[in-house]
């Protein structure tokens, strides 16, 4: 297991490299700089600008520099933001980003769970066609519709929530970033869980249970939970990934000081260190996600336990 | 498996046959297709019915943020700036629907493409191919295309390239799935002993063959394109001015919501029918075509 586990880290690395390289060089490919529009600056002033960051040197010299500080865990300071580096800025919103993104996850697993089940045990019936229409609902209406909207009627017309903003310590600001997020997984869980618990409940074991005359809910605890999170669990790498873009609508609707705006706002104004920094973050978590997935997969499946 | 389908079953017409039919007695997804038309009609006749150019400021509005009205002939309002939203979210639509058919058209080519000749040719070539797939499918999928964007500057060829380059890896792998499981059969056999050419063998017998998956997935991909394109527009990356899209008329109309929230509510009701019908055609295709998938 901490075999498999080093391995897979190991195994990272060069996916992570490749992903730096390819943000790297598109980034440096694109017309225009970090410097651009700070108006009429005198051609000595930008030479020193360029060259107080590095950015005189051929690309491939500065690729190497900024690996070199990579290895030493410095992501460099922002072209941009001046006074700050990217480690700091991305350290600030992270616990918001972070947070409203795992509250989600739970939020949905706790929801789209159960609600999948239901439906899947009762196929045909008016409660799975009531899940399913739901959950199509969920999954097709975009987050960035979902989001002013429900601000709109809870926050604006009915006036129980707060319509954006952010107070430490608020938990009323956060529930409609939540819901947002959550309201697609939820629909996601929901359609996978049941097509799932649908396909294992044909299989000889569940039948050979039902024979046995096990009642129908000791049926589903012991033997059709645990092959039915199969699909589920492996769902979660993706899920987090989509929590992660979401978390970029989110934030700007609600107005929320999470990661997800710096990398926006990094991509429209080519400060090439926060973007890349921003990159990297989120490849590596979803990297670490993926990993983290496929151990509890051989927890919940011994047939493909690493070993 | 086609083999195990009874030969009486399939006597009048065969697998598309079967599948029209399926597909006619799914009431949803036909209603869906018949909304979907609707939508379309609206989109490319909604301009040209209502006599408001999409940069026309009315100015005889006061203020020039109208609700929407029958009497001063602005029937979706206005928005701040006193644009007709009428004539702006039907042509915002056309250019979402244009960005998705050119966008899916570019996955569907390249992923059909790629995941045929991986499938078809297996072994160590097929690893490498599916290894690029896997790799790119780890990457942040959505940075990678604001990115792109960023690159190419805002314009509306680039979005949809940058949109269809990276869609079409889910393609390739469900075709390289049934190419891998087509080689096996009689007929590729025979084409082989018969001496025809690898890559007239991948065009004439593997793409057919898969073409029932290619427009189950395509149509699923269209939703998704334009789900994708709102959400570069919505973050102030898609179309520009003067073209709208219906991401930027969600964008602007999220600005204005307190005080004119129709043009909030308007864009965003066009946006969620068109995806909610689209969804619900692409799932009842996927009845039809591939019931096994149900």
């Amino acid at each position: 297991m901490l075999g498999y586990a080093t391995r897979r880290i190991l195994q990272a690395i060069p996916t992570l490299l490749l992903i730096v390289a390819a943000a790297f060089f598109l980034m440096r490919a694109a017309p225009g700089g970090p410097f651009d529009d700070e108006r009429a600056l005198p051609p000595e002033i930008e030479a020193n600008l360029q060259a107080a960051y590095g950015l005189d040197q051929p690309v491939t010299v500065q690729f190497g520099r900024y690996l070199g500080g990579l290895v030493r865990g410095d992501l460099g300071p922002s072209f941009r933001m001046k006074d700050f580096t990217v480690a700091e800025l991305i350290g600030r919103g992270l616990p918001v980003t972070l947070g409203i993104g795992s509250a989600a996850l739970l939020l949905g697993l706790a929801l789209g769970i159960p609600l999948g089940l239901v439906a899947g045990l009762r196929q045909n019936g008016w409660a799975d066609h009531a899940v399913m229409s739901i959950a199509l609902v969920g999954i097709a209406v975009p987050n960035f519709v979902v989001a002013p909207v429900l601000a709109l009627v809870f926050g604006l017309y009915l006036g129980w929530l707060p319509v954006a903003g952010w107070e430490a310590g608020s938990p009323s600001h956060l529930v409609l970033p939540v819901i947002t997020l959550a309201l697609p997984l939820i629909a996601y869980l929901a359609r996978l869980t049941r097509g799932s618990l649908l396909e294992v409940l044909q299989s000889p074991y569940i039948r050979t249970a039902r024979a046995k005359g096990l009642e129908p809910a000791v049926i589903l605890r012991r033997h059709a939970l645990k092959p039915t999170l199969l699909p589920v669990v492996s769902f979660l790498g993706p899920a987090a990934a989509a929590l992660l873009t979401g978390s970029l609508v989110v934030e700007q609707v609600f107005g929320l000081p999470g990661v997800g705006r710096y990398f926006v706002q990094g991509a429209i104004n080519r400060d090439y260190t926060l973007v890349m920094g921003m990159v990297i973050f989120y490849a590596s978590l979803i990297l670490l996600l993926n990993l983290a997935v496929d151990l509890v997969y051989g927890w919940l499946d011994p047939r493909i336990r690493h070993d | 498996m086609a083999g195990s389908i009874p030969a009486s079953a399939t006597t009048d017409g065969g697998l598309w046959a079967d599948a029209r039919r399926r597909l006619r007695a799914n009431r949803a997804a036909m209603a869906s297709a018949a909304f979907v038309v609707l939508l379309v009609v609206a989109a490319l006749l909604g301009p040209m019915v209502n006599p408001y150019a999409i940069d026309h400021v009315d100015w005889t509005l006061s203020p020039l943020a109208s609700p929407p009205s029958f009497d001063n002939g602005h029937w979706f309002g206005t928005d701040s700036n006193g644009r007709d939203l009428f004539v702006r979210v039907w042509s915002g639509t056309q250019v979402s629907l244009l960005v998705a058919l050119l966008a899916t058209a570019v996955s569907v080519v390249i992923g059909v493409a790629w995941g045929a000749t991986a499938g078809y040719l297996g072994g160590r070539i097929d690893g490498w191919m599916m290894r690029v797939v896997d790799v790119l499918y780890a990457l942040p999928y959505m940075f990678f295309v604001i990115i792109l964007t960023v690159v190419f500057g805002r314009s509306l060829w680039l979005i949809f390239l940058a949109i269809g380059a990276v869609g079409w890896l889910t393609m390739a792998r469900i075709v390289r799935g049934q190419a891998l499981a087509l080689r096996q059969r009689e007929f590729v056999a025979a084409a082989v002993t018969l001496g025809l050419p690898t890559h007239r063998i991948i065009v004439r017998h593997i793409v057919p063959n898969v073409l029932g998956t290619v427009i189950v997935y395509a149509t699923l991909t269209v939703p998704q394109v334009i789900l994708l394109e709102s959400f570069l527009s919505f973050l102030g990356l898609g179309v520009q001015e003067p073209l709208t899209s219906l991401g930027r008329l969600v964008a602007e109309g999220t600005l204005e919501m307190e005080t004119a929230p129709w043009q909030l509510l308007v864009p965003s009701a066009v946006l969620a029918a068109l995806l909610l019908a689209l969804n619900f055609l692409g799932d009842g295709l996927r009845d039809a075509l591939d019931p096994r998938q149900a």
